[in-house]
């Protein structure tokens, strides 16, 4: 590890003026940064700590939403986010424990690794990501492995989750990571079903809009059937084909339509 | 006798450090004045240094000084310590393996410089500062081209990248050949034994202090084995007199094999400490443990196995490609060898068996034992083989083994590849395993597995190994180039408790608690009167440690030949304070008595007297009480067992569940039955962790894809089940004292074929016509394995 400055600002403003600094970088959970950090790959001038804020932590239901602050652990939204079991379940699964009470929910979607398993949560639960200056559709916001739409300094203040109908996430681990080697969050809502895979493609999270448009007619995992997810552009290396991974796709989503339905 | 003597489940005393985090391992060692190294190390598989440039990097703050291969020309390089013959009588290649890179580096981890700091964060800074000019070679990769005329070399020195092709026994090559063409039936099976790294919890670290006022140097090293280190350090590598250097294995994190070798950080920094007089310390991390600590296995095999019409086995012919990795380890030209074809007989009467064993040098990292060290490999292809065998005939794979087994009767048994098996029962290893898991009920757990779209496998395998290494004569003739006797001092104290030095070493085994727990039964006094010490060179006297499931079989025999001389030396003490003659003293639980008489004498009085002889025969016995033996094995025991695994793949993702897994092992004797099982629970997980999870992974570059544990599956307890073990079939050793065998590594050796068999005859079942899949048999492997059956 490289030397470093590290401030723990107390609210979002204090934060965004000290990642002004072109060699800032905002730290949370530290479970991703800390380790390439570690490894020398990465070496921030100062660490901005986002933990110590507040208004970035917490789980609140209103109406129809679910409000998560930036900086809540897994481990808060696993015991908190009652309003939407599929999510809290997520949550619970990530990593191990000592993962879950440092990790959070603004780091991993900032972070968007492309196994990870918010990102599917987000994108099919058409989930908005709140940042200090605007409000992010999750379908414009994840661009591509480890790419979002965040601007330099720019923070992940919260994610707002309309609450589906129903829903489930089937994380088939990736045997030595145990991140998804293939994640399928399948959500119904009034007004139809999204199905967001991760772990699967070179473009990192994406819809399998096939699934959906069967789906939002026949919410049944009979309704996937007929429907062969496509290998083309889906990762292949030594876990698992691209071949094996559109498999998983199909599995994966037909299992979470029968748990969740 | 003693509650804590021979048989009981003594809790492992040094579990209380250990868990308490007092523990003493390397790293806790610190000195006054410590300095740190840091290793640069190739991040290219093969290239020609044209140059290193350390001139702005010297300069760097804290830096005390950088070292280059051109700092050790004086120095020999990391010696190997087996000589293998080739089949045509010839010596294996053997490459210098320097201490630093020379001219070349040869795989990624190649060390090429070392920057020694005042700070780690200060050498690793300096060491981003070193410019280095290499010229990328093509890596040499693919064992079977890299054997090939014209093949580019690892080592431009020897004439081509084959170590050697050795061949066991030579003289039955043409019979076998005829046997396998005359048979009736001929079973083929090519496969993979997949390159794992022992990943012990505790990297490896070194310390090296010289102490100017003695000239004398000290090595704190995370070693399996510090008196052949020392050996091997001194003499061929610094020119160090043993009396001048000091070894000191403190409390390891376990080794696994990988930390038996001699590696090339701690010779560097025990030179280093006199060159800077100042300590050096080195520090693993697991980034550097990936690419430096020998790996294991690494074997491509094609067996075949001949049959005759009533499917007896009548010939084994094996051809096996064998990684070297770059340069030599330790011991790595012994394992696909002597501790491989040895055992390619495995629990059967086949009478002829050829073994052709090609060993070929690769820009990876070196390749040596890791537990189980060949006997991993040997019973893998034998019990895949004969399951297969069972198969194709249409015959049931237990009943198939069954007859073929040698018979009780038969022991002292002389098989064709050169071992004499000196006891063993495996028809009752056999039966207690299959009454253990319900064979006969199987085929209704199939169908309940099957009503839930799931297949249900049941996959046995029933291994020899051979342990307690070694005879020091016989592995001698076969090119080891120390001896393999084990040591101890029994040193009885004064008021009677007893120090006890091993020249085997705990490292995870419990020796503390069961080497105590032998010499209790002996004397009769409480076990927490006893101390083991080890893994220091400068208290325990020349032993050759812990590997090859050897400390009991052959350290413990070592102790219990100097009790028996201590026991004689109390009884002619205590004969003479009784007024009684030597041949009627009886030593029974702690009291030394004369027969026909109820005249005693406490242990601690004779000891007493031992070390305060006013009333003492002093005109025929010294005083004192400490004695020392040595022990070298007649043989190598053998350990074998039946180990059966029962899976459940999901035809969806083919996803392996091991839903039971089950041992039935005869040890011969034991010492203590809880810590017999920790073995076994061990060495089943790791065995597990190589059958469905671990696989070292280069690409085409020869780069390591998997050098974190982001990539390299370990096992972990979630993916084990809960084990049934059994050890109540018990053939004891008939050539030493303890009638012991070693338990070690028999967990690692038995179960990968169980694993495999289980998921083949899950697919089978399923009416999947899938033979074979290399390990680890990872979900996607299984599914496409099952989308071309
Ligand atoms: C052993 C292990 C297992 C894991 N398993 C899983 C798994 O199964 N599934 C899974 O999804 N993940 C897994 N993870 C990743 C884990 O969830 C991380 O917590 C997460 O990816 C990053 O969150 P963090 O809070 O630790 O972020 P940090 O490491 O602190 O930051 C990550 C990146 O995001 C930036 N950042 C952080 N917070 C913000 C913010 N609010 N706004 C803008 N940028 C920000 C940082 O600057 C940094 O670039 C695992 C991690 C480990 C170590």
């Amino acid at each position: 590890m490289y030397n470093f400055e590290f401030v723990k600002p107390g609210s979002v403003a204090e934060a965004v003026a000290a990642l002004k600094d072109e060699e800032a970088q905002p730290l949370s959970g530290g479970q991703t940064l800390i380790p390439t950090m570690k490894q020398r790959l990465n070496m921030p001038g100062t660490l901005v700590s986002l933990t110590g804020i507040p208004e970035l932590v917490g789980v609140s239901a209103d109406g129809g939403t679910l409000t998560i602050g930036g900086a809540t652990t897994h481990a808060q939204v696993a015991a908190e986010a009652t309003a939407y079991p599929a999510l809290a379940a997520l949550a619970g699964n990530i990593g191990d424990p000592a993962v879950r009470n440092r990790g959070t929910i603004g780091g991993s979607l900032a972070n968007n690794d492309p196994a990870a398993c918010y990102p599917s949560a987000a994108l099919a639960s058409g989930a908005t990501i709140v940042t200090n200056v605007r409000e992010i559709a999750a379908d414009d916001y994840f661009q591509g492995m480890f790419t979002t739409a965040l601007d330099e300094g720019e923070i992940i203040t919260g994610v707002k989750f309309p609450t589906p109908e129903k829903a489930n996430y089937q994380k088939f681990e990736q045997p030595a990571s145990r991140f998804a080697l293939t994640g399928v969050f399948v959500a119904k809502y009034a007004d139809g079903v999204r199905v967001a895979v991760t772990g699967a493609s070179e473009e990192g999270v994406f819809r399998w809009t096939e699934a959906e448009a069967a789906l939002s007619s026949n919410f049944s995992a009979d309704a996937v059937d007929g429907l062969t997810a496509s290998a083309d552009g889906l990762i292949g290396d030594l876990h698992g084909t691209p071949e094996y991974r559109a498999n998983l796709i199909k599995v994966l989503t037909k299992r979470a339509v029968a748990a969740a339905a | 006798m003693p509650k804590d003597g021979i048989g009981a489940s003594t809790k492992r005393r040094e579990d209380i450090r250990f868990l308490t985090g007092n523990g003493n391992y390397t790293d806790d060692i610190n000195m006054h004045g410590q300095t740190y190294a840091h290793f640069l190390r190739s991040d290219i598989a093969h290239g020609k240094i044209n140059n290193i440039d350390t001139s702005a990097a010297s300069e760097m703050p804290g830096v005390l000084r950088i070292f280059t291969a051109a700092d050790f020309e004086e120095k020999g390089g990391i010696p190997c310590g087996w000589q293998v013959t080739d089949r045509f009588g010839e010596v294996m290649q053997e490459p210098k393996h320097p201490i630093l890179a020379e001219g070349k580096v040869r795989h990624v981890g190649d060390p090429i410089a070392v920057v020694v700091a005042e700070s780690l964060e200060q050498a690793r800074d300096a060491a981003e500062a070193i410019e280095l000019d290499i010229e990328e070679l093509e890596p040499v990769l693919n064992m079977k081209e890299a054997i090939k005329d014209g093949a580019t070399k690892v080592h431009d020195d020897l004439t081509s990248n084959l170590c050697y092709d050795w061949g066991f026994v030579e003289e039955n090559r043409e019979a076998v050949d005829e046997a396998i063409k005359n048979a009736h039936h001929v079973t083929t099976l090519e496969l993979v034994n997949n390159r794992l790294v022992a990943n012990p919890m505790e990297p490896r670290v070194a310390v090296g202090d010289y102490n100017r006022s003695n000239d004398e140097f000290t090595l704190y090293t995370t070693s399996q084995n510090p008196h052949v280190i020392r050996l091997l350090m001194g003499a061929f590598v610094l020119n160090i007199p043993e009396h001048k250097l000091r070894v000191v294995a403190p409390d390891v994190g376990g080794g696994f094999g990988t930390k038996i070798f001699h590696y090339a950080e701690e010779a560097f920094v025990t030179w280093a400490s006199k060159v800077l007089n100042r300590p050096v310390k080195w520090t693993s991390t697991r980034s550097e443990a990936f690419i430096s600590d020998a790996h294991g296995r690494d074997h491509v095999t094609k067996i075949e196995l001949a049959l005759d019409e009533n499917h007896m086995f009548t010939a084994v012919r094996t051809d096996t490609y064998a990684n070297m990795g770059a340069y030599l380890s330790t011991f790595a030209p012994s394992i696909p060898t002597w501790l491989h074809g040895t055992l390619m007989a495995g629990n059967y009467t086949t009478p002829l068996v050829y073994v052709n064993v090609k060993a070929v040098f690769t820009n990876t990292t070196p390749v040596d034992a890791y537990r189980g060290a060949g006997r991993p490999e040997a019973t893998f292809q034998l019990e895949r083989v004969v399951d297969k065998a069972a198969r194709e005939l249409g015959v049931d794979p237990a009943e198939l083994r069954r007859k073929n087994f040698i018979k009780p009767e038969q022991f002292p048994y002389d098989t064709p590849v050169a071992v004499t098996y000196d006891t063993g029962n495996y028809h009752a290893t056999l039966d207690k395993a299959l009454e253990m898991t319900d064979y006969a009920g199987f085929e209704a757990r199939a169908a309940e597995s099957k009503a839930r779209g799931k297949l249900r496998g049941y996959g046995l395998a029933h291994f020899i190994e051979a342990c307690g290494i070694a005879p020091s004569n016989l592995v001698g003739q076969l090119g080891a180039r120390a001896g393999l006797y084990e040591s101890a001092t029994v040193r009885v104290n004064a008021t009677g408790s007893i120090s006890v030095m091993t020249g085997s070493h705990s490292h995870g085994q419990g020796h503390e608690t069961t080497f105590a727990q032998v010499v209790a039964e002996m004397i009769g006094i409480p076990a927490d009167q006893i101390d083991i010490v080890h893994g220091d060179t400068s208290k325990v006297p020349m032993g050759m440690g812990t590997y090859g499931s050897r400390s009991i079989a052959v350290g413990g025999s070592a102790m219990v030949r100097a009790t028996e001389k201590i026991i004689n030396k109390a009884k002619k003490i205590a004969a003479h304070l009784l007024e009684a003659s030597e041949g009627d003293i009886e030593l029974k639980d702690g009291q030394f008595t004369v027969a026909g008489t109820d005249k005693s004498l406490a242990w601690g009085e004779v000891t007493l007297a031992a070390y305060v002889p006013h009333n003492y025969p002093l005109e025929s016995l010294e005083p004192g009480l400490e004695e020392t033996a040595f022990y070298d094995p007649s043989n190598f025991t053998y350990p074998s067992g039946a180990y059966i695994c029962e899976v459940e793949v999901d035809p969806d993702t083919g996803k392996v569940d091991i839903l039971s897994f089950t041992t039935a092992d005869d040890f011969g004797n034991i010492i203590n039955p809880m810590v017999v099982e920790g073995q076994v629970h061990g060495g089943v997980a790791q065995g597990i962790g190589q059958a469905m999870l671990e696989n070292v992974t280069y690409d085409e570059n020869g780069q390591l894809l998997t050098g974190s544990f982001m990539d390299y599956a370990m096992p972990r307890a979630s993916d084990l089940p809960m084990y049934s073990t059994d050890h109540s079939c018990q053939t004891p050793c008939t050539h030493n004292p303890l009638g012991v065998k070693g338990c070690g590594e028999a967990g690692a050796i038995g179960s990968p074929p169980a694993v495999v068999n289980a998921v083949i005859d899950a697919l089978q079942r399923g009416g999947y016509n899938v033979d074979h899949i290399d390990m680890p048999v990872s979900p996607s492997r299984v599914w496409s394995a099952m989308q071309k059956g």
